[in-house]
């Protein structure tokens, strides 16, 4: 491989160092192991989020609906928890319901033939309304003393946050999928080109579903997480994360017209997102400025991606 | 207006794709410009029109030295280029398409719709068409979408309008409906270009012939001179005394069977058969039903009423996996749109529809399927040095071969080829027909929709002819030629 393909290859790779190089010059607080324990499992939420947006990208479709997902199988482990049952049971409730909440969209985009923005938009907003029906727009908070369930959110195995160790097990699911089975050369090829793969007989639609089932139980799992940190499941929990998600799959290549793009790059992005939060606010910069930096780090990698290709 | 191009030479990287091209170009002629893919006509054209820069070489206008920065100074200087793929805004009217660039304003800078109505009827009438000036041109039939590029260029007055394979999408009758509208812009004075792989077209409508051949004008003669087998010649650079390669082996037994097949509006009650190892010839004028036809059969298209019986099963098709499931192969006619995914490696496209045999438990084993894929992709000769190449950096006759390969290597009883070699070059042509051959002795049975009657005359086992919708007669190999052809496809007897 010559040296303009390996930079292509690890342009990401190459961006997070220097971040990570220019934020621990500034405040060297930043590199202790303890904040980057921090920013690990900070990072491991959005990161499972855009797992599933990568597939959903891939395709050629988008997913905005994640966050509301996210609240809404969040709540009803959450109150699942609350009335005395296993809290263990609970956790898988939360991944489950969120893979048939993103198997609707599923169903809504391939059955119904609606385009994916539209049909997610729409369900952004009609999860998040059931969500807060359901709540009354107040939190459920102290759920359970239960240790087991605290630590899914809270505790460290072999040094690592548990967070970060689902995320990492996760990736695997999804590299593997995506680059070792038929289902992920399928994915790629529906979104490359949709008409060739419906006459080379892929199912189309069940890829589609599968894309988006998967979206939503990384998203009920992200949300069990969440629910687990705070011991309280927050109906206004994980709005916009939709965006943060979007961002990290771009960071990380992905082309949003579908059929290309790598899930090693998106676990990157997610990381570039995740060390922007955190380091900018161990710079002590305004969360309004963070806003700016973001985003135009979002569009420089844009930018410089275009230049290569 | 007279233009000469004197030994134009282009490198892109190392590859070297014009060696010193000279054409002239008279006032009022149309000359036609044939040779294989890939022996540099577009990129001449390119040049002349300065999308391109040559290397070395010059370009006179009337004696004088030009040098076009890009194809505004060229069109501005009368030369317009009417691409293959065309250049229109599908979500525009044909009004807004026609003025998009030179639009017509009032001195408050109110655009002023009615003085360009005005003038696009003029200009309508004058070539003697009409055009839905209001419809979408995305709405629009390709034919009416050419000649509003057309009426276009004749707004800022071309004097050279080039034309890249402009009659490769068009209907029969919008063919004569363009070789008209050539005729009154020849009479008004204007030099055509016209680029074509067709050679019954450059015969009925050129004036001159200039061969090209890998960079290189082999020659440049008036049409009578010239003579299509010198044509030929030179164009491959090799006399081809027998160009379809003869059939050897005898059709088997019957192996497909379609009954009363049909689809209000496009196709009705068609009936055939298939046998094992012979190529079924469909001919007919475009958009007679053919192509309708393969794709119900094939399940692209969804419903359809009737029966197929494939050895002696009855089948239920809905969808393409059915159909391939059955044991049948579909090369699509639009091989860019249908036949392959343009970024992905040859290798992916090669194994799109096989990968499912090359996993377990949905695992694949790479390794097999790079096998096969290389395996597939040496058969059919695909000449690329390394098939994680993209499939869209080949030639067209290379994409139709890996389309193929893909197919082929699903093993099918059954192949229906929909246009195999349109727009690809002699060479390709022949490796296909060769192929195909191979494919029927070994016993696999191809449906052949083709436009141009020399391929249908010379592949097929057995012709079918369509004519609006239906079968309007059939024909064996010995007893067909192109007027028997002609006569049922056109509705006569």
């Amino acid at each position: 491989m010559n040296m303009k393909a390996m930079l292509k290859k690890s342009g990401s790779v190459i961006g997070l160092v220097v971040l990570f190089a220019v934020i621990s010059c500034l405040n060297s607080s930043f590199i202790d192991p303890s904040n980057l324990k921090n920013l690990l499992r900070q990072v491991s939420i959005n990161a499972l989020i855009s797992f599933g947006m990568t597939f959903v990208i891939l395709t050629g479709g988008i997913d905005l609906s994640v966050g509301s997902i996210l609240a809404l199988s969040s709540v009803l482990m959450g109150s699942f928890i609350k009335s005395g049952n296993d809290p263990v049971v609970g956790i898988v409730l939360a991944c489950l319901i969120g893979a048939v909440l993103g198997a609707v969209n599923g169903l809504v985009i391939t059955k119904g033939k609606v385009a994916p923005f539209i049909a997610t938009l729409a369900t952004m907003t009609i999860f998040r309304g059931l969500t807060l029906v359901y709540t009354n727009g107040n939190p459920i908070s102290s759920l359970t003393e239960s240790e087991l369930f605290h630590g899914f959110g809270q505790g460290y195995i072999v040094g690592l946050p548990v967070p970060a160790i689902m995320m990492l097990l996760m990736f695997g699911v999804a590299y593997f999928i995506l680059h070792k089975t038929t289902l992920g050369r399928k994915t790629y090829a529906v979104g490359g080109n949709e008409k060739v793969s419906f006459i080379a007989g892929i199912k189309i639609d069940r890829i589609k579903i599968f894309a988006y089932t998967i979206t939503g139980f990384l998203c009920g799992m992200a949300g069990a997480i969440l629910t687990s940190r705070l011991n309280s499941a927050q109906p206004t929990a994980g709005t916009g994360y939709e965006l943060d998600a979007i961002a990290a799959v771009v960071l990380g290549g992905t082309s949003l017209s579908g059929g290309k793009g790598r899930i090693v790059g998106t676990i990157i992005g997610a990381l570039i997102i995740g060390t922007l939060n955190n380091g900018l606010n161990i710079l002590n910069v305004s969360s309004f400025y963070q806003q700016v930096v973001k985003g135009i780090v979002i569009l420089l990698a844009v930018l410089m991606d275009r230049k290569k290709s | 207006m007279e233009i000469e191009l004197r030994n134009i030479h282009k490198a892109f990287g190392t590859n070297q794709v014009l060696k010193g091209v000279n054409l002239k170009l008279k006032s009022g002629e149309v000359h036609a410009l044939m040779g294989e893919n890939g022996a540099g006509k577009s990129t001449l054209m390119n040049i002349l029109t300065g999308i391109h820069k040559q290397d070395q070489g010059q370009i006179f206008v009337d004696g004088k030295e030009v040098s076009f920065k890009n194809p505004l100074e060229a069109e501005a200087a009368g030369i317009a280029f009417i691409h293959q793929e065309l250049n229109i805004w599908p979500n525009l009217t044909i009004l807004e398409n026609l003025f998009m660039m030179h639009s017509v304003a009032n001195a408050w800078g109110v655009l002023d719709f009615k003085k360009m109505r005005q003038i696009a009827e003029e200009k309508c009438k004058e070539i003697a068409i009409e055009l839905p000036l209001d419809a979408e041109a995305g709405e629009c039939s390709v034919g009416q979408q050419q000649m509003t590029e057309i009426v276009r260029n004749l707004l800022v007055d071309a004097k050279v309008v080039i034309m890249d394979e402009p009659t490769a999408a068009l209907t029969e009758r919008e063919t004569d409906k363009l070789f008209e509208v050539m005729r009154s812009l020849k009479k008004r004075g204007v030099a055509m270009v016209y680029i074509s792989h067709r050679m019954e077209e450059v015969f009925s409508q050129c004036d001159t012939v200039t061969v090209m051949r890998d960079g290189v004008s082999v020659d440049t003669k008036s049409v009578a001179d010239y003579g299509r087998e010198q044509i030929v010649r030179d164009m491959v650079g090799r006399s081809i005394t027998e160009f379809y390669p003869p059939r050897g082996n005898k059709p088997g037994e019957v192996v497909l069977e379609v009954k009363s097949f049909q689809q209000p509006g496009l196709f009705h009650n068609i009936n055939f058969t298939l046998r094992k190892g012979e190529i079924l010839g469909v001919a007919g004028l475009m958009g007679a039903g053919r192509t309708e036809i393969m794709r119900a059969i094939f399940g692209v298209d969804g419903c359809q009423s009737g029966e197929i019986t494939l050895k002696g099963q009855n089948l239920h098709i809905n969808k393409p996996e059915d159909a391939i499931k059955a044991g049948i192969g579909f090369v699509t006619e639009n091989r860019k749109s249908e036949g392959l995914i343009l970024d992905f490696s040859i290798l992916r496209n090669i194994a799109l529809p096989s990968v499912d045999s090359f996993a377990k438990k949905s695992v694949i084993n790479f390794k097999s399927l790079n096998e096969f894929a290389h395996k597939m992709a040496s058969k059919l000769g695909v000449k690329a040095q390394d098939l994680d190449l993209e499939a869209g950096s080949l030639s067209g006759g290379n994409q139709q071969k890996v389309v193929i390969a893909k197919w082929v290597g699903k093993k099918p009883d059954i192949i229906i080829m929909d246009e195999p070699t349109r727009g690809i070059d002699v060479g390709a042509k022949r490796d296909i027909y060769e192929l195909m051959n191979e494919l029927t002795a070994n016993g696999v049975s191809i449906i052949m929709v083709s436009s141009e009657l020399p391929e249908i005359l010379g592949m097929s086992d057995r012709i079918m002819v369509i004519h609006e919708g239906c079968i309007a007669g059939e024909l064996l190999h010995e007893e067909a030629n192109q007027e028997k052809i002609m006569a049922l496809a056109t509705g006569g007897q």
